[in-house]
Parts: C-alpha cells; sequence; structure tokens
C-alpha cells in the first residue's frame, strides 16, 4: 500500500472521507441533459465563497461606527493595498449573488425543480434567498451613506406599520429611536457573523437535500426511474465529478469574465450597483428626496407602494410585499401539473409564467423610481405609476393563486421515457 | 427693449461659447463635461486649481496630499506648490475652518469634496459651476440654476465674471405658466478669463475631482484589461478540459 492509499485509509478509519467524496462528487449522478440555466446553482455557491472571502478583509479595515463608518470605507478604498478592489469585488457580488439565485429560481420554475420529491430542496432554497435579503439588507447599512441611511430607516419603519406593538418593535430592531450607531453596531454583527452562520448551514441543508432525491433536469423526469440493472447507475446519469465539475469550470470562467467587466470598468454599473448618493455621508437630518433601495429589492418596494393606506395604517402594504416573497413557498403545493418541465407543459402555464416574470420586471423597474415619475391620468388624482404598479402585483399574485387551476387544466404534452439531451 | 441693451446682449451672447440654455421650472440640461482621466497635465492644473479656490471651505478629508504622486508629481513639488494648508506630505487635505463656524457662516458646512464627483457626476459639477448668476434676492447676492438657492456663494466669479438670468418669453400666454419660457445665462461683465478659457478651468477641476473621488481608477482598468486577458486564456484551456472529459457522454 502507497503511502497516499495508507494515509487515506487511516483517515477513512475514522472519519468518511472517502464515502463523503463518492456520495457527493464521484458516484452523484446527476442527469447529462444539463443545460445553460444549470449553471447558476455551482454559480451561487461561487458567489458565497467570493462574498465570505472579500467580507473578511473588509472586516479588517472597516469600523462600525456611526462618526467612523463612512471615513473606514473611503479609506478601504484608498490607503489599504487593493482595498478598493477587495470592496468592489464585496459590492458587485452583492448583486450578482441576487443575479445568480434569481435566474437559479427561474430555473426552477421553468423546468418544475420544486416539485415533488423536491419540496424540501425548495422550501431550503426559499429560506436561503430569506436570508440573502437579510444578509444584503444589513450589509448595506454598512458603508453608511444617505440611502443606507434613509433605506434602512423605511425598511424599519415598516414595522412600525404593524398594529399594536409596531412602535416598540421598530426601537427594539433600530436599538434608538431612529437609525443610528446602536443600529449599525447590531447591523454589524448580523451581517458579519449571524446570518452568514445560518446561511452556510441553509446551502449545506440544501445541497444535502438535493443529493438525497437527485438533481432534476430539462425534461422533467426522473432519471432514477430507469437504471443499469447490473451497476444500479441511472442510465441517463453522469458522474457529478469530472463531468460537471469540468462544464462548471467554463461556467465559472466565463461568470468571472463578466464580474471582472463590473469590477474593472463599471463598478457602480450606472448607480445600480453603487447609488450616486451612498457617496454622500449618512445625514439623519436631511431625508433624500427620493429614496430607492437596490434594484434587487424594488419589486417588492413597488409591491408595498401599490397598497393603498387602509385606515391610515401602511401595515396592509407591508403584508402583500411580505406575502410577495413568501409566496414562493407554496409553489410545490400549488402546481397541480402532471409534468414538471416547460418543454411539456401546456400553453397557459406558459403564458402564466411569461406574465409573471414580465410583471417582476415591470415591478423591478416601478420601485427604482418615484411613484410619480410618469405623471398622473388626465383629470386624475391616481398615479400612472402606482396603477401599473397594482396592475402587476395583481397579476404577480395570480401566477400563484390560479395555479391549482390552470395548470390542473393544461393541455400538457406526453414526457419522454429518457433525457432528449 | 432699449437699442443699446438689446446691441449689448447680442454681443455678449455671441461671447458666450456654449451656452447654457434650460427649460425653466424642468431639469437642466447638464453639458457634457470634455475632461480625460489620461491628461496628466491637466490632471495637475485641476488640482492646483482644487487647493487654490476649494480647499479653503471645502475639506477633501479622505485625500492625501501625497496620493498627488498619481499625476507624476513628487512630494517635493507637491510641498512647494499645492500644500498650503498643512505642512506633512502624508496628511489628508483637511481645513482649518471649524464646522460649527461654518454652519454659521454659511447656513451649513460646505460639504467634504473627497467623493464629490461620485454623488453628483463630472457633467453635473461641469455644468454648476458654470451656472451662477447674480441674483439679489439671495443673501450671497449668487444663484445657480442647476443648484436654486445654493449656499455658496460664486467663488469663481473674478474668473468668469458676472452671468445674468434672462427669461425670453415666447408663445404668449403659454409661458405665463412657466411652461415655454426659455431662460439663458448671459455675461454681463466679462471676467479675467474667456468663457472658452473659464470652461477649460472648470474641465480641469472636474477632470481632478473625478480623479480625487476614485484616485485607483487608472489602476483598476489596467489591472481589469490584465485580468480579462487571463480569464480570455482560461476559458480556452476549461473549455478545452471540458470537451475532453465530455467525449465520452451520448
Amino acid at each position: 500500500m502507497s503511502k497516499i492509499a495508507a494515509l487515506t485509509q487511516w483517515i477513512d478509519d475514522r472519519f468518511p472521507m472517502t464515502s463523503n467524496w463518492k456520495a457527493h462528487l464521484t458516484e452523484y449522478y446527476a442527469p447529462k441533459n444539463f443545460n445553460f440555466w444549470y449553471y447558476f446553482g455551482s454559480l451561487a455557491l461561487l458567489v458565497l465563497v467570493i462574498q465570505i472571502l472579500s467580507g473578511i478583509f473588509l472586516t479588517m479595515h472597516y469600523k462600525p461606527d456611526a462618526s467612523q463608518a463612512f471615513a473606514s470605507v473611503e479609506y478601504i478604498m484608498r490607503d489599504v493595498p487593493s482595498g478598493w478592489l477587495v470592496r468592489y469585488i464585496h459590492s458587485t457580488g452583492a448583486s450578482m449573488f441576487f443575479v445568480v439565485v434569481y435566474l437559479h429560481m427561474m430555473r426552477g420554475l421553468l423546468y418544475g425543480s420544486f416539485r415533488k420529491p423536491r419540496e424540501l430542496v425548495w422550501i431550503f432554497g426559499m429560506l436561503i434567498y430569506l436570508c440573502l435579503m437579510a444578509e444584503a439588507f444589513f450589509g448595506y447599512l454598512l458603508p453608511w451613506g444617505q440611502m443606507s441611511y434613509w433605506g434602512a430607516q423605511v425598511i424599519v419603519n415598516l414595522f412600525s406599520a404593524v398594529p399594536f406593538v409596531g412602535e416598540d418593535l421598530s426601537v427594539w430592531i433600530r436599538g434608538d429611536y431612529v437609525v443610528s450607531d446602536a443600529t449599525l453596531n447590531r447591523f454589524f454583527a448580523f451581517h458579519v457573523i449571524a446570518i452568514p452562520l445560518v446561511l452556510l448551514g441553509l446551502v449545506a441543508a440544501h445541497i444535502l437535500a438535493l443529493h438525497e432525491v437527485g438533481s432534476n433536469n430539462p425534461d422533467g423526469i426522473e432519471i432514477k426511474k430507469k437504471k443499469d440493472p447490473k451497476t444500479g447507475i441511472p442510465l441517463d446519469g453522469i458522474a457529478f465529478h469530472p463531468y460537471y465539475t469540468v462544464k462548471d469550470i467554463v461556467g465559472v470562467v466565463v461568470f468571472l469574465m463578466v464580474f471582472s467587466v463590473i469590477i474593472f470598468f463599471m463598478p457602480e454599473v450606472g448607480g445600480y450597483f453603487l447609488e450616486y448618493n451612498n457617496f454622500i455621508p449618512a445625514d439623519p437630518l436631511k431625508t433624500p428626496p427620493h429614496i430607492a433601495p437596490v434594484w434587487y429589492f424594488t419589486p417588492y418596494y413597488a409591491m408595498l407602494r401599490a397598497v393603498p393606506a387602509m385606515l391610515g395604517s401602511q401595515f396592509p402594504g407591508v403584508i402583500v410585499m411580505g406575502l410577495g416573497v413568501m409566496v414562493f413557498f407554496l409553489l410545490p403545493w400549488l402546481d397541480r401539473g402532471k409534468v414538471k418541465s416547460i418543454r411539456y407543459r401546456g400553453p397557459k402555464y406558459k403564458i402564466w409564467l411569461t406574465l409573471f416574470v414580465i410583471s417582476f420586471v415591470i415591478l423591478a423597474w416601478l420601485g427604482m423610481n418615484p411613484t410619480d415619475f410618469l405623471g398622473k391620468f388626465p383629470g386624475s388624482t391616481l398615479e400612472m405609476a402606482t396603477f401599473l404598479a397594482r396592475v402587476f402585483t395583481v397579476i404577480y399574485f395570480a401566477f400563484f393563486v390560479l395555479m391549482p387551476w390552470y395548470t390542473a387544466t393544461d393541455k400538457e404534452k406526453p414526457e419522454p421515457e429518457r433525457v432528449t439531451g | 427693449m432699449n437699442i443699446m441693451r438689446l446691441v449689448r446682449r447680442l454681443a455678449v451672447l455671441a461671447f458666450l461659447a456654449p451656452a447654457v440654455a434650460f427649460a425653466a421650472g424642468g431639469h437642466v440640461a447638464l453639458d457634457s463635461a470634455p475632461i480625460d482621466q489620461h491628461d496628466v497635465a491637466s490632471l495637475q492644473r485641476g488640482a492646483r486649481n482644487f487647493v487654490s479656490y476649494c480647499l479653503n471651505c471645502h475639506s477633501a478629508q479622505y485625500m492625501r496630499y501625497n496620493r498627488l504622486a498619481d499625476l507624476g508629481l513628487t512630494d517635493q513639488q507637491i510641498k512647494d506648490n499645492l500644500m498650503f494648508a498643512s505642512d506633512k506630505v502624508g496628511d489628508p487635505m483637511t481645513i482649518a475652518m471649524r464646522a460649527k463656524d461654518a454652519k454659521t457662516w454659511f447656513g451649513a458646512q460646505p460639504p467634504d469634496l473627497s467623493v464629490i464627483a461620485r454623488s453628483r457626476g463630472a457633467d453635473w459639477l461641469y455644468t454648476y459651476l458654470r451656472s451662477y448668476y447674480r441674483d439679489e434676492s439671495r443673501p450671497t447676492g449668487w444663484n445657480n440654476v442647476v443648484f436654486p438657492g445654493v449656499g455658496m456663494p460664486h467663488v469663481l466669479w473674478e474668473l468668469q465674471g458676472q452671468q445674468d438670468l434672462e427669461v425670453e418669453k415666447h408663445e404668449g400666454a403659454e409661458a405665463a405658466h412657466g411652461g415655454h419660457a426659455a431662460e439663458k445665462l448671459v455675461l454681463a461683465e466679462p471676467g479675467k478669463l474667456t468663457p472658452k478659457q473659464y470652461d477649460a478651468f472648470v474641465a480641469d477641476l472636474v477632470n481632478y475631482l473625478v480623479y480625487m473621488g476614485e484616485p485607483a481608477r487608472l489602476q483598476r482598468v489596467q489591472i481589469g484589461i490584465l485580468t480579462l486577458l487571463f480569464l480570455g486564456v482560461l476559458f480556452v484551456f476549461a473549455y478545452l478540459l471540458k470537451k475532453e472529459y465530455w467525449k465520452d457522454v451520448h
């Protein structure tokens, strides 16, 4: 026995190294017909690693103190060697995390990846999405610019709309009557340790659940149904390692090219990744005329503003916004279709999915702008943008609420026996 | 209209190039700032303009003097030509004016200008610094079409001269509603610089402010090109590796 083999054996007697390597890589059989949409899972993992590593280095120089935070970010941008690079990697990574996660979720909607037996994969994924939103929200306060400050102020104030306990709740969250040093400190704690810990656990659960049931594929059929009688390996399955590791490396390189173009040539992305107003230090006495969250939150922000106040309370809007995110959890039980993949779905699902994607994009666009930016209807006080936000919020929810009916009655095509490549 | 005034105004209009025109009430159309981050001479002139005219009331506290080595200046050159407020070349560009005094004198503390180009943008700064006009209703005697009610007086008036805001009314009734009244800045009293020279002066200053907003910018672009070249080569190998392995997948 060679020395390497002896060492491996020594470890395997004490720790399940080889068995895990096999179970999750060399003997984890993934369908051979993954397409473009299947890159975004591994890319999300890559961005997570990028964010943690760049975040560690930023933490070494950043000061979570209301009087020093803004200055310490500029110190990182100017005086810390390569600090600007690390900061841009982190700020770009935040937005790109949402880009890949939204595309990853879109893949699920296209190919029915949330359907039985992958309900828990989907739920863990949705919990990751929630954590990601919390992580982004807490992190966005840290540069202590005007948008950081007032964005946090607006979002924390949402909690004060909760009946009866709202005011106390929002003070409890802020640790003060306004967003202040106390808020910055606790948001820092959440951003660098609490949420990342939960996030890592959820990512592990997401992958473990996936590897238990096996990956879905663009045909939406179960490859485990057709196995080689001798080896027990799915006929349409290939070992994740090396086949998908080498394929994902290609995806990683292409992704890094896009990532580099942003970091090195357009780190602000026209104010979408780094908002211009966030280069003004936070000023609790000066409310900016227009407060907009970063692009990845704007669909929900548009929903919040679309709902009219009832009995003088914004609470209904807060509820609608919350439901807009939470409703994804129900997908596995709302879908009554017999087939999973868009390839074999009928026209109804295709139309509804298209409407849903259009609504999401238009809501995102509306949420970036002030509600009066399209003007008012002639002879009316109703703002055009508010009206549009209401229409598309209704379509957004209709996609979910009506799903049990339109999927059950859809004219689907028969699924193939084997994957079609 | 008095004939002499008309003649004078026409003469001034011809003198004013490019004229700043905008519609009343709405957003001011910003002029595109003619700046070039690779033009070291312009950046050096901009740095001089900045320390001479801005760095008395405005600080740039995140910018260190010796960072100006980026612009091809030695520590000695920086000390001799650009340092009036402090003596150590590693010091940040702070000012002696206290925040509290500034607030009393100007109503608001003049903002730190380290990253002003990142929040306002070059075009805004370029247009703003050329859009001051005389306005007796303001405590400073100055107003600005890009920043109405601005707290800062026209510090550069000796260079630019003094502009007036002239409202040209046309289309009769509509103009009364503020709809189509065209407003124009006209140079009433020429300054030390011709309008062309003044525009160039402001362009240099804005060029410098953009540099100061992000001193690592040039370095960033250089590293970016190398990174993309590296990734391009890596892509070829990654793609060939994938192709080789996937030969056995049918």
